[in-house]
């Protein structure tokens, strides 16, 4: 896991934002820096978004730079494998997301400030289900979560491969393993 | 010789349309004398518009400043002939540039010409009017990042599609004699750019319509969401800015070229929804009234 502190790739890329993510042009200035700094992890690694000192977020930003970095990430196949998560998300912040990920039909894994974790963003009602198995056992096999969640095996495999290539689980082995879990 | 457009007592949005009125008889290379002398009060709405007014034409135009003294110290206060001075020759004397001090200007009249001009906005909008929006609107937290992003997201609509700087101004009122009855916040973004219909020439929305006007060009972009460029993730500014004054029961209002639309009329006003056919004035105003939140019943 690396922690990247968007607030210092924000005063680095942008220092006139002052802390604010701000207009599409700041959106995807940042976005380039932090698709930089993923570049230089290893390959599989879960980048963790931390936006506690971040003030204003609007959805033109949040489009710019939460979208379009993890729209690659996700494609059928993609040129390096990469996780995101996002930590620190004020309830401000949570509305820009969240609308922009549902356009884009994008779904990231939140952890928010109590310490609980949620999918946010477009997510079927059995992807989310398995998503949570999963993470109430920090890592399953696909039989257990089938059985967990009274699946046929198939399905819950391919449900599992899914969330996989949607970046919002790990592949640990033959199991199926939360993001931020040990590899 | 010169054409006088006489600025009505008050001059507010609604106002400001006679103002267009006696515009579209004026030819745009005529010269022209802006006579506020008898104006009284004047809304951001209509002082970033009067600025947009003075944008848009060819020669640069006279303005007759008002002579109501407490209107004259306001609107200097508001840096209004700040900006003025660069657009219009300025008959007479005004206040010189006031620091403002009126708690009820949250934001002065402020140029938008670029991005770091949005940032700007915000910064100061976080830093100065916080403590004063959460006291008079009693906002929540999560409704008070709304404020900031709608002002951003609408000053981002000039630098993304107007052609042309514009301006933002935001001014609290106290309308507890109004059907309203209770405090507001007025935020105005105008430009005389090249309006929703130009930049939406290109979009998909464009070819599949039947008919094209300011009016289809309006609904387009602020009803369906529909930008110039092609790219899904664009239009979410406005649609944004629809959401969140929905959910605060606010009221917003868009005027381009000839038409108009309200795609949010509160319970506590009356408007027409959409309107096309008025007489044309250039770019985009957007107006937001932002009341206080109703205590729980």
């Amino acid at each position: 896991m690396s922690h990247i502190d968007l607030s210092v790739a924000l005063d680095a890329a942008a220092p006139e934002a002052h802390h604010h993510l701000v207009t599409r042009r700041t959106g995807a200035v940042v976005r380039t820096v932090i698709e930089r700094q993923i570049a230089k992890l290893a390959e599989g690694s879960v980048a963790v978004l931390d936006f506690s000192q971040i003030g204003v977020l609007d959805r033109s930003c949040a489009d710019e730079f939460v979208a379009k970095l993890v729209l690659p990430l996700t494609m059928e196949r993609p040129s390096r494998e990469s996780y995101v998560v996002l930590v620190g998300v004020s309830e401000g912040h949570l509305d820009a997301i969240e609308a922009v990920l549902e356009t884009h039909r994008l779904a990231l894994v939140v952890r928010f400030d109590d310490g609980v974790t949620h999918l946010v963003g477009t997510v079927s009602p059995l992807e989310r289900q398995l998503w949570e198995c999963v993470m109430a056992r920090a890592g399953a096999a696909v039989e257990e979560a089938a059985e967990a969640v009274g699946l046929a095996l198939e399905e819950a495999q391919a449900t599992l491969e899914e969330l996989v290539r949607r970046r919002l689980l790990r592949r640990l082995d033959d199991a199926f393993a939360p993001l931020g879990a040990p590899a | 010789m010169t054409a006088v457009l006489t600025v009505p007592a008050s001059l507010d949005e609604a106002q400001f349309e006679s103002v267009i009125e006696q515009l579209a008889a004026v030819p745009t290379e005529a010269k022209l004398l802006v006579d506020a002398r008898h104006c009284r009060f004047a809304t951001p709405y209509g002082l970033t518009a009067l600025l947009c007014l003075a944008q848009s034409r060819v020669e640069r135009p006279d303005f007759a400043p008002p002579e109501d003294e407490q209107a004259l110290s306001y609107w200097a206060r508001a840096q209004f002939f700040k900006y003025a001075e660069e657009l219009y020759t300025i008959r007479g004397t005004v206040p010189k540039r006031a620091a403002s001090g009126d708690s009820d200007v949250l934001l002065e009249v402020t140029p938008v010409n670029g991005n770091e001009d949005v940032q700007g906005i915000v910064r100061r909008i976080q830093e100065k009017a916080q403590q004063i929006l959460n006291t008079t609107l009693d906002l929540e937290p999560r409704s008070t990042m709304g404020f900031s992003m709608t002002l951003s997201e609408a000053a981002s609509n000039i630098i993304e599609h107007a052609g042309r700087g514009g301006w933002v101004m935001v001014q609290r009122y106290n309308w507890a004699k109004r059907r309203v009855g209770r405090d507001v916040v007025q935020i105005a973004v105008c430009d005389a750019g090249m309006g929703f219909r130009a930049s939406l020439e290109g979009s998909r929305a464009r070819a599949l319509a039947d008919r094209w006007d300011d009016q289809t060009a309006l609904e387009a972009a602020v009803i369906q969401g529909v930008s110039r460029f092609a790219d899904p993730g664009r239009g979410q500014g406005i649609k944004g800015m629809r959401g969140w004054v929905h959910r605060i029961d606010g009221k917003l209002t868009v005027r381009s070229g000839t038409a108009r639309i309200v795609p949010i009329i509160p319970d506590w006003d009356e408007d027409v929804p959409l309107q096309g056919g008025l007489l044309p004035f250039p770019g985009a105003q957007i107006n937001v009234i932002i009341p206080r939140r109703m205590a729980p019943p």
